[in-house]
This record gives C-alpha cells, sequence and structure tokens, in this order.
C-alpha cells in the first residue's frame, strides 16, 4: 500500500474532520446518541425554565409608584413535590441508557484479533501490533469493519486517546495499563489528537487512524514485516549511511537494518505514512527538509534536537527515509 | 510651614497604612479581600485576554507554547483561588457578622492572618513570573508532567507553595466562620431564621474544612517529591500518578460548591429584596443547600470517567452526580417562585441575579451532560467543558459577585454606584460573556481539545474560535465599565443612607458604612427578613444602647506570621535552608505571641448617630 491508496480513501474533505458529532463507528455513535438525548432533553429543560422565568419576570416588573408587594407567597407544597419529582423522572430517562453503555462499550476481557498497544510519549505516539509482531508510530493502520482492542500506556506523562470520530478519550497512564476498542465502520482516515495536557508539544500531538481493507492491511503487515532494506538510488544510500553516522539510528528503529534506536518513533515503512512530525505536517520531501533542518522550530518541546544538519546531508536522509516502505 | 504641612501629611499616610496593616475589623478585613482578590480577578481577565488573543486565528504566533502553558495555569490557578474564592470570602466578611447581629467574627486576629496569608500566597504565585517561570502544568497540576523529572524550573514550587499557603488561610477563614454563625448570633437569631447567605457561608465553612486537607496532603506529597526526592508520583520508584488526581479532586469538586453556594445565598437575598417577597420556600433551600453540600463529596470521580477506573465505579459517579441536578432544581425553581407575584424593581443587582438564572441553567444541564460518563469520554478535557465550567463560574458565581457588589457596595462605602453605568456595564458583561461561551460548547464537539495553543485550519473552526474572541473583547469591555463605576462612585457617588434599598436583613439595619462596633444596640430578631419586620412592627421595644462596647485591639503580629511563611517560601524554593528557618522562626514568633499575649482589647462607646 502506498501513499496513493491513502490518498484515494480521503474522499471529500469533511468540514469538521475531528467532530464528535459525525461518528464512524460503533463507540462514537453509542455516545453521539447518549450526546442527542442528553441535549434534547436538557434543551427542554432550559426553554421550559427559561420560558417561566422570562414569564415571571415580565409580568411582575414593578411600575412606577408601585411598590407594595402583591403578595407574599412562601410556600406551595404541591408545587415543590412536582418540581422534585419531574427533575427525577428525566434524570432516570437518562440513566438508563448510560449506564448500559458504560458497560457495554467496556472492551471484553479476551482481545480480539487486531490487538494495538499504544504508548504515549512526548510527543508522539508508538503503536505495537503485539500478535503480528510490528511497530509504528502516529498513524494507526486498521482493518475496517472490525474491532480493534487497544491497551494503552505511557512512557512518561499522562496523555489521552481521542479520535472522536472512533472513541471517546481513554487515558494513557504511566504505569497502568488501560483497554478500550474501536471499530471503523467505513475505509477512510479518521483524526483524533492527544486530550490530556502533557507538555509544550501537547497541541501537536496528531493520531491518525487509517481504515483500510483486509486485504491492504495484510499486504501492509507484509510489508511492515519485510520491508525493502536498501535503498535503490545512490543519495538514499548516502543517506542510510549518514542515518547511522550523524546520530539518527540512535534513537529510531529501522525494521530489517543495524537501526535499533528505542528513544524516537519507529520508522520503518515511514516513505508509506501521510505526514510526519506526530501529524504536523503533510509527508512531503519538502517538509522533511524543513523538519531535519529544525524540529524544534516545527514541534515546540520534540525532543528531537537539531542536529546542524548541512544541505546535502538533509537531501540524502530526505531521500533515505522517503525510500523507506 | 509647607515642610511640616508635608510631614503631618506622611505621617498620617503611614498611621492610615498602619491601621489597615494591624486591623482585626471583620469590615475592614473584607474591604482588604476584595480589593486585593478585585486586582487580582484583572490580573486573571488579563491572562484570559491573551489565551483568547492567542486563539482568534488558527496556527497564531502571539505567544509560544511555553508563555501559553503558563497563562492557562496562571488564568485557572488565580481566578479560583486568588480571585473568585476570596472575592466571596471578602464579601462573607464585610457582611455575615452584620447579618447575624455579631459585632466582629469569632477570632478577628484569625481572621487577618487569614487575609496576610491569602495575600502571601497570591504574592508568591505572581512573583514567579519574574523569578523562573510561572507554574506551567495546569491549575490542576497533574502528575507526573509537574514533578521534577518533566518540570525542573521553580515555577511548580511557586505553585505547590503559593496555593499551600493561601489555602491553610482559607481552611482558617473556614473554621472561623463556622464558629462565628454557631455561636455569635444576636438574639433570636434561631437557624432556621438565618438569611440565607448566612446559610450558605455556614456551609461552605463546612466544605472549605473537609475540602482542603485532602490538597494539603497531596501538596504536601508533590512538594516532599520535588524537593525531597520522595517518590509518591515518580512511577520507576513505584510512585502512583492517579493518586494525585483522586486527592485532587476529592478537595476540587467540593471546591466548586465552595464557589458555587455562596452565590445561590446572594441571588436568594438579592431576588428577594428586588421581589419586595420573603424568599420561596426557605425551608427546602436551605435543605437543598446541605443536599448539594453533602453530594458535592461523592461525586470527584465524573473529573476522571477517562482515567480507566472501570464501569462499575464510573457508574456510581455517574448516578450520584446526576442527583445533584434535583436539589440545584429546586432552587431555581424557588428564585423563578421568589419573583412571581412581587414587584420586581430592575435594579442593576437584580439585573445580574436574573440573568444568573438562565445562564446558571445552561451550565447546570450541561453539567448532567458531562455526568454521563460515555457522553462526557467526548466533552472531557474539550472545550465543551470549558464552555460548561465558564457558565457555571462566570454565568453563575461572577453574575452573582457582581449582583453582590451593586447590592452591598452601599453599606461597604456608604455610597451608591451609578445605575446607568451599571446598566451598561450589565449588557456588555452579559453579551460579552454569552457571545465568549457559547460558541465554545460547538467547538469542543467539533474536535478541538482544552489546552492546545494552537490549531489547525483544518478542524474548521477558525471562524467560531475568533467569534468566542470577540465575545471576550465586549466582555473586557464591560468589566472595564465596572472598574470605571468604582471608581466614580468612591470619588462622588451618591450618600447611600443606611438602607437604599428597603432591605429585609439585619445589615440595612446600622449606619453605612457600620460602625467599628457594627450595633450601638444588640438587635432582637423575632423571624425571619428580621428588618423587614421590624420596619413594619408598631412595637418599638429596643435594648438600651450598649455604652461599653469591647473590642479586640489591633495588632501587626499576623502580617508578622504571614511574612514569615512567605518568606520561609521564598528559601525554599531556592534551596536555601537559612531563610527557610529564618522565615518559619517569624511565624513561629507569631504563634507564641498570639497565644501568650493578654490583648486588654478596648472600650467604645457609640456616638449618638452609630447609636440611632
Amino acid at each position: 500500500m502506498g501513499p496513493s491508496v491513502i490518498a484515494g480513501m480521503a474522499g471529500a474533505p469533511l468540514r469538521y474532520p475531528q467532530s464528535a458529532l459525525a461518528p464512524a463507528g460503533p463507540v462514537a455513535r453509542s455516545e453521539f446518541q447518549l450526546i442527542q438525548l442528553s441535549l434534547v432533553i436538557m434543551l427542554g429543560v432550559f426553554v421550559a425554565v427559561t420560558a417561566a422565568f422570562a414569564y415571571t419576570a415580565v409580568r411582575y416588573r414593578s411600575r412606577p409608584g408601585n411598590l407594595a408587594p402583591a403578595s407574599a407567597v412562601d410556600e406551595n407544597r404541591r408545587l415543590e413535590i412536582g418540581w422534585t419529582l419531574v427533575p427525577l423522572i428525566l434524570l432516570v430517562v437518562m440513566a438508563v441508557p448510560t449506564v448500559k453503555d458504560s458497560y457495554a462499550l467496556t472492551p471484553p476481557d479476551t482481545p480480539r484479533v487486531v490487538d494495538v498497544r499504544v504508548i504515549g510519549h512526548q510527543f508522539w505516539w508508538e503503536l505495537q501490533y503485539t500478535r503480528l509482531g510490528v511497530t509504528t508510530a502516529n498513524e494507526l493502520v486498521i482493518p475496517y469493519g472490525r474491532k480493534i482492542d487497544l491497551s494503552l500506556t505511557s512512557a512518561d506523562v499522562i496523555h489521552s486517546f481521542w479520535v472522536p470520530r472512533l472513541a471517546g478519550k481513554t487515558d494513557l497512564n504511566p504505569g497502568q495499563l488501560n483497554t478500550a476498542w474501536i471499530q471503523a465502520d467505513r475505509p477512510g482516515v479518521y483524526e483524533g489528537q492527544c486530550a490530556e495536557y502533557c507538555g509544550l508539544g501537547h497541541a501537536n500531538m496528531h493520531i491518525r487512524v487509517v481504515a483500510v481493507t483486509d486485504r491492504e492491511f495484510a499486504r501492509w503487515v507484509d510489508g511492515m514485516r519485510h520491508p525493502r532494506v536498501t535503498p535503490a538510488s545512490a543519495l538514499a544510500k548516502r543517506g542510510m549511511a549518514l542515518f547511522g553516522q550523524v546520530g539518527c539510528s540512535s534513537c529510531h528503529t529501522v525494521a530489517g537494518t543495524r537501526f535499533h534506536g528505542q528513544l524516537g518513533p519507529e520508522l520503518t515503512g515511514m516513505g508509506n505514512r501521510a505526514t510526519i512530525a506526530a501529524g504536523t505536517l503533510t509527508n512531503t520531501p519538502a517538509h522533511l527538509r524543513r523538519w531535519l533542518a529544525n524540529p524544534p522550530a516545527i514541534l515546540p518541546g520534540s525532543t528531537m534536537p537539531d542536529l546542524h544538519l548541512t544541505g546535502s546531508q538533509i537531501s540524502a536522509l530526505t531521500a533515505y527515509v522517503e525510500s523507506l516502505r | 510651614m509647607a515642610m511640616a504641612l508635608g510631614r503631618a501629611a506622611t505621617a498620617a499616610v503611614r498611621l492610615r497604612a498602619w491601621s489597615w496593616l494591624t486591623t482585626v475589623d471583620h469590615k475592614r478585613i473584607g474591604i482588604l479581600y476584595l480589593v486585593t482578590s478585585a486586582f487580582l480577578f484583572l490580573v486573571g481577565g488579563f491572562e484570559a485576554f491573551l489565551i483568547r488573543l492567542q486563539l482568534i486565528r488558527p496556527d497564531n504566533h502571539l505567544v509560544s507554547s511555553a508563555m501559553y502553558s503558563q497563562l492557562f495555569t496562571m488564568h485557572g490557578t488565580t481566578m479560583i483561588f486568588l480571585a473568585v474564592m476570596p472575592i466571596l470570602v471578602g464579601f462573607m466578611n464585610a457582611v455575615m457578622p452584620l447579618m447575624i447581629g455579631a459585632r466582629d467574627v469569632a477570632f478577628p486576629r484569625l481572621n487577618a492572618l487569614s487575609y496576610w496569608m491569602y495575600l502571601a500566597g497570591a504574592l508568591l504565585l505572581n512573583s514567579s513570573w519574574f523569578l523562573g517561570g510561572a507554574p506551567n502544568a495546569g491549575w490542576f497540576n497533574y502528575a507526573p508532567i509537574s514533578t521534577g523529572a518533566y518540570n525542573p524550573g521553580p515555577g511548580i514550587d511557586f505553585y505547590d507553595l503559593g496555593v499551600q499557603i493561601a489555602g491553610i488561610g482559607t481552611l482558617m477563614t473556614g473554621i472561623n466562620f463556622l464558629v462565628t454563625i454557631l455561636a455569635m448570633r444576636t438574639e433570636g437569631m434561631s437557624l432556621m431564621r438565618m438569611p440565607l447567605f448566612v446559610w450558605t457561608t455556614l456551609i461552605t465553612s463546612l466544605l472549605i474544612i473537609f475540602a482542603f486537607p485532602p490538597l494539603t496532603a497531596n501538596l504536601f506529597f508533590l512538594m516532599f517529591d520535588r524537593l525531597a526526592g520522595t517518590a509518591f508520583f515518580n512511577v520507576p520508584h513505584g510512585g502512583d500518578v492517579v493518586l494525585w488526581e483522586q486527592l485532587f479532586w476529592t478537595f476540587g469538586h467540593p471546591e466548586v460548591y465552595i464557589l458555587v453556594l455562596p452565590a445561590f445565598g446572594i441571588i436568594s437575598e438579592v431576588v428577594a429584596t428586588f421581589s419586595r417577597k420573603p424568599l420561596f420556600g426557605y425551608a427546602s433551600m436551605v435543605w437543598a443547600v446541605e443536599v448539594i453540600a453533602f453530594l458535592s463529596f461523592i461525586v470527584w470521580s465524573h473529573h476522571m470517567f477517562p482515567v480507566g477506573l472501570g464501569p462499575t465505579v464510573n457508574t456510581m459517579f455517574v448516578l450520584t452526580s446526576m442527583a445533584i441536578a434535583v436539589p440545584t432544581g429546586i432552587k431555581i425553581f424557588n428564585w423563578i417562585a421568589t419573583m412571581w407575584g412581587g414587584r420586581i424593581q430592575l435594579t442593576t443587582a437584580m439585573l445580574f441575579a436574573m440573568s444568573f438564572i438562565p445562564t446558571f441553567v445552561v451550565g447546570g444541564t450541561s453539567g448532567v451532560m458531562t455526568a454521563l460518563a460515555p457522553a462526557d469520554m467526548q466533552f472531557h478535557d474539550s472545550y465543551f467543558v470549558v464552555a460548561h465550567l465558564h457558565y457555571v463560574l462566570i454565568g453563575g458565581t461572577l453574575m452573582a459577585v457582581f449582583a453582590a457588589a451593586y447590592y452591598w457596595f452601599p453599606k461597604i462605602t456608604g455610597r451608591l454606584m451609578s445605575e446607568r453605568l451599571g446598566r451598561w456595564n450589565f449588557w456588555l458583561v452579559t453579551v460579552g460573556f454569552n457571545v465568549a461561551f457559547l460558541p465554545q460548547h460547538f467547538i469542543g464537539l467539533w474536535g478541538m481539545p482544552r489546552r492546545v495553543y494552537t490549531y489547525g485550519p483544518g478542524l474548521g473552526l477558525s471562524f467560531w474560535n475568533a467569534l468566542s474572541t470577540v465575545g471576550v473583547f465586549i466582555l473586557t469591555l464591560g468589566i472595564l465599565v465596572m472598574v470605571m463605576n468604582v471608581v466614580h462612585a468612591l470619588r462622588r457617588g451618591e450618600a447611600a443612607g443606611p438602607d437604599p434599598w428597603d432591605g429585609r436583613t439585619l445589615e440595612w439595619s446600622t449606619a453605612s458604612p457600620a460602625p467599628p462596633y457594627n450595633f450601638a444596640r444588640l438587635p432582637r430578631v423575632r423571624g425571619r427578613d428580621a428588618f423587614w419586620e421590624q420596619k413594619r412592627s408598631t412595637e418599638r421595644e429596643l435594648w438600651p444602647v450598649d455604652r461599653h462596647i469591647h473590642l479586640p485591639s489591633p495588632t501587626p503580629v499576623p502580617a508578622l506570621m504571614a511574612l514569615g511563611l512567605l518568606v520561609a517560601a521564598y528559601g525554599a524554593i531556592f534551596r536555601s535552608i537559612p531563610v527557610v528557618a529564618a522565615g518559619l522562626g517569624l511565624t513561629v514568633y507569631g504563634i507564641h505571641r498570639s497565644m501568650f499575649d493578654v490583648d486588654p482589647g478596648v472600650i467604645v462607646t457609640p456616638t449618638e448617630e452609630g447609636a440611632a
């Protein structure tokens, strides 16, 4: 699967690509239905109370010269029982589906076909397909129409996984393992981002879920397991040599090579990803050059330092990274 | 001659400054609270203004990410701990003892100490801007991003010690007001005759006493982690980061009601006065406040639905959180019923109190929505919650604070604020507030998380964010009109007289401003709305004027004790043990003086005017 496949799936751009009001999977849909139910009931309450308030305010506005109190009623048992019971009934109407959903949306103890370990880092997402033996970052490729189990934790501070069109939030707590599940009904790209303040790069910590067909998913997994190791062009070959020399490999892993750094995102299959820098920039050679020239200038708080690379080094590294497919 | 005059003037200023520094009079301490917190409200507002300016368009570069996190942290911390809560404490100080017919609070020196500790905390926190950077982990200050490993700068130390010092001051206020209300009511002022503002002060004091200790403990844990290398929140060494969240929200949710219950009390007073009717459903109002206060301690995990506590825990907190809607609804209906059949006078105070009702209903209903755990997984940490909490704290508490300001300003200063400026103030604030925060509900639902310094144009939220910022411009104008009105009233305001609103409660029965001893003769209470009844009763049975009123004498010791804590805090932040020791020494000396000094007090004889 190449970038053309991803681009082809995007379809018409949505007006609100990250909207919880446009659910595209069963978890987000249950949540959306509850949002709708509660919104309708609560709007009804607001309209009724405000109407009563406005009517009272207008009807009993004092006219000049009339300051004597009209009535001094300060109790009415039946009225008071009424406005205690009616809200109680409305609350029960909302509580029943709430409790049902709270249990229904909890993932089962036995994991399903695809399970992904999501590990939060300042400021990117590590994605380990534990049973498939594949690791990637920031772009979660899944087969559409299937339940995907997520187990979530953090390598540093607290983060929160939020892809609104697929599911509400689940926190990533260091030292603890949370579970959640998502499912995309249709192929497509679903945008999300970190929802718990995690530091300077919090605003730029995007996650994209790429839902594809089973066949495309199998091909993607196969490609990740057997990546092309030696690049074709001379420039990219030079880039590969530099990758080991200038320090890239002390943080990044590329499967099938001798690069096994653990601190930064896995770069296996990087050429196939649609974005770079935790979803901040689209994956084009021009953007990659800008990124390599000075990462903290693009992502405040980025732990990837400015390596003071020369122009030709940047060109070679760009060619190498783009060749990782 | 001129020089001698100048010297005399300086001496007079010095004397006045000294009298404020040493005062133990609840009314003057109330003024200190109100002036300090109003100033800090403007500081917190300026921070909010910069936040909205940064978000006016996508990919904006007005402030950096680092500056933005300091701004939102200081905005939240300032508004909650240093502005809104102390404004409410200021009003409590200014009028609560008058409302129960007392001559002062139970512990006047402790009261002064509370204020000076609040001021010390506020100075400490705000000085961080100039001493290495303000705190930057949010007002909730979650671990581990607030621990030394991820946040080595001094900012979090300023937060930890600033909130700690101000917080302990608040805790002492809670104890002080609780004892005052239970022990110092005048004859006939039974509990069920107390004005609602006194009831909410009583219940708020209880909330403070039970809610602040978990915060205090949490802040100590964090301080130990940062200063002494313990591992309460250090995961690799066996710490637990959810512990901070649990303790913080065990405090944090009652804190919401510490900010909202006094507002309920204010609205109850203002609505009854300007409807010219007794409050409807007094007993159920008291009951509702008590139930809300109790429930507020068992709902905290609704701040933590996505943390992963599991469906059973979440369900328990869903049900308790939803239950709060019932007593809150009762209060809303009772206020409307109070207006029903009344003669509603649309003074500025009443306009603010009335606009509280619909805006607080918006905040309350969106609050019920966020209580529904599965739906909250989408609302949580999005702009929907930002909208919700501002509808509660601005639409609710701040509207009540404005109402209280217009209502009690004449009692506190003896002068009336301008009703014409008041109307401008009201409409600008109401329109600006709604334009700023109504769109944020949708900004959140359309996918914008909180605490992001920037967002991309692709989210589709550029227009709505710009609109929200325009709302803040209008709101800011409204606040500036309020400042103008206060300045104008202090200089040229009409004299108010003791009872400008035909009031119902005892504070209106004495001069404006009240004399140091409050009442020349302590009032006798024969029912609710004591002063209203007294004005209409033909009986004129009066106590003899008290010729020898015993008042506590002024003392610099409380201010000295707070100064000691301030010095010790700077010592801890800059890791100097001698400075810590010197500061704590000063405080301990103050404690010693407070324990063993014998205060003979002063005997005051009321003037004729005060005895009227």
